[in-house]
């Protein structure tokens, strides 16, 4: 379970503070997949380096199953919006899968090639292993990225807008994959998103973000179905009407929705 | 032969001529503008040629050419062994920084053959203090080159390893040296042509071996057409050391060419 306790983040400047984050609460439940959705600068970034405990939170805290986050640790893995700088170029794709697991005690050279090599092809890149990121695709590299979060086996798995730099296509290749480890692997997902679709698409939860200083302005149960697919989920009623009020939500057309709703 | 074969070959054709084009020539009008030179500082390159062989003997080159290329290599493998280690401290920690910054600037500004004289003071007129003026020449380009490149290690790379508990001396090796590596490499190619500079200019001031000392000794006895050979000896040398060294940069820098290749490409890094 991942607890996110009135979380609150001030960057101090020379002479001038800005806060980014005003106060955030939310529970995620063990193998739950929630997407964070929120205008373009709202301080998602921030808001998941300090979940990862990349960032140091100005007020607040973060617990991963009762245990305070107070640094990098091995339960939570991101998956970076940038994978041609998360992926090291001089690496081998296979070498770069397996980085995060040579420290581990107890795993063994061949343990180790092995859970690399799973997790590749379960992103359908098995023969991808001896490449150099470089050489594959945008919407591949981000699999390698996937696949070395997975070999790393985190309790929660944390992406920071992982599909916004690839092509429409690709992406809802990507989105498809996401939902499929999550049902195959029953993982506790947190996914950071500034598109609605994609949010109400992938999500079982989605929650709505103001600008910063940001608050979560709306938490929406997604009543779609478990299995998705890309025609008939987008084209469901329920999709439609989900993300009509996520988008009026976050354009504030509708200020106190919430209100109208209980 | 095939089609493609062909057209192979006359391209490898079209890259060695633009290799050795210009070289040969420089080295024809050199050939047939002293010809007929009659001074004798300036001898013809016939007769240059033609002193090689008798010069640069298998002896000779034990004797002399060894002993330069040796002090060369000492000293410059301690200039990128200390460069390289003291370029990553001060380039990981700014407090290491500001303190060595004033003295680096200062030492940084020194002429390495200035120093050929103190040191000498220090280390003798032997093998060491022509090591030592070598590796204090070297050391710089290497240094500067290698504080750049670690400073300038991406923040999303650093993340990731931090994310996934990559600490310490494996994220010295599997993330600071090699995203370095493209500026380490390029200080130690500058590094390379400086310490044969000062190889030579070492020889010059005691010594009694070494190519820069040849050079001298036969300039002193007015045997001019051997001296030119000496000079043609280090610009082989220099030939020979930078296709060495291009060598070794393509198999360790071969990730960072491919990078650069997908790059332009097109512009790689997209779906």
């Amino acid at each position: 379970m991942l607890e996110i306790r009135h979380l609150r983040k001030v960057y101090e400047g020379t002479g001038r503070s800005v806060e980014a984050i005003r106060d955030i609460d939310f529970t995620l439940a063990q193998g739950e997949l929630v997407c964070l959705v929120g205008p373009s600068g709202c301080g998602k970034t921030t808001l998941l380096k300090c979940v990862a405990g990349l960032l140091r939170p100005s007020a607040g805290s973060v617990l991963l199953d009762g245990s305070p986050v107070t640094g990098p640790r091995p339960g939570l893995a991101i998956v970076f919006q940038e994978y041609g700088r998360s992926l090291y170029p001089w690496l081998r794709v296979g070498d770069n899968v397996e980085l995060p697991l040579r420290h581990r005690k107890g795993l063994s050279r061949t343990e180790r090639r092995t859970r690399a090599a799973e997790a590749l092809a379960t992103v359908g890149l098995a023969e991808a292993g001896r490449a150099y990121p470089w050489e594959l695709s945008g919407g591949m590299q981000q699999r390698v990225a996937i696949a070395r979060a997975l070999a790393y086996r985190p309790e929660v798995l944390l992406m920071d807008e992982p599909f916004a730099a690839v092509d429409a296509q690709t992406r809802a290749d990507l989105e498809d994959l996401v939902r499929r480890l999550w049902t195959e692997r029953g993982m506790t997902v947190l996914f950071v998103t500034h598109d609605i679709d994609e949010a109400v698409y992938l999500g079982e939860r989605v929650l709505v973000l103001s600008r910063s200083p940001t608050v979560v302005l709306e938490q929406i149960e997604v009543g779609l179905p478990v299995r998705r697919d890309q025609l008939t989920t987008r084209a469901d009623p329920e999709f439609t009407r989900l993300r009509t009020r996520v988008l009026e939500r976050i354009r504030g057309t509708v200020p106190d929705a919430a209100a109208r709703d209980q | 032969m095939s089609g493609a074969g062909v057209r192979a070959a006359l391209r490898m054709g079209g890259a060695l001529l633009l290799v050795v084009g210009l070289p040969a020539v420089l080295v024809t009008v050199w050939w047939f503008a002293s010809a007929g030179s009659t001074s004798f500082y300036e001898p013809p390159l016939h007769r240059i040629v033609s002193t090689f062989g008798r010069v640069w003997t298998p002896e000779r080159l034990r004797t002399d050419v060894l002993p330069s290329v040796l002090r060369l290599l000492g000293g410059y493998a301690l200039a990128g062994a200390a460069g390289v280690g003291c370029g990553v401290l001060l380039g990981s920690y700014r407090t290491a920084r500001a303190v060595a910054e004033p003295v680096l600037e200062l030492f940084r500004a020194v002429p390495p053959p200035v120093l050929v004289p103190v040191i000498m003071l220090f280390a003798g007129i032997g093998d060491t203090m022509k090591v030592v003026v070598i590796a204090f020449g070297c050391f710089w380009p290497v240094l500067l080159n290698t504080v750049e490149g670690v400073r300038a290690v991406d923040q999303v790379a650093d993340e990731t390893a931090r994310c996934y508990g990559v600490r310490g001396g494996r994220r010295l090796l599997r993330l600071v040296l090699p995203s370095a590596g493209p500026q380490i490499m390029a200080g130690l190619r500058q590094a390379l042509s400086i310490g044969i500079i000062l190889m030579v200019i070492s020889e010059m001031f005691a010594a009694s071996s070494g190519i820069g000392f040849t050079v001298v000794e036969f300039q002193r006895s007015f045997a001019i057409p051997e001296m030119w050979t000496g000079i043609l000896v280090l610009g082989l040398l220099g030939v020979v050391l930078s296709l060495l060294f291009r060598l070794v940069e393509q198999r360790v820098l071969g990730w960072y060419h491919g990078l650069r290749g997908a790059r332009r490409e097109g512009g790689g890094g997209h779906a």
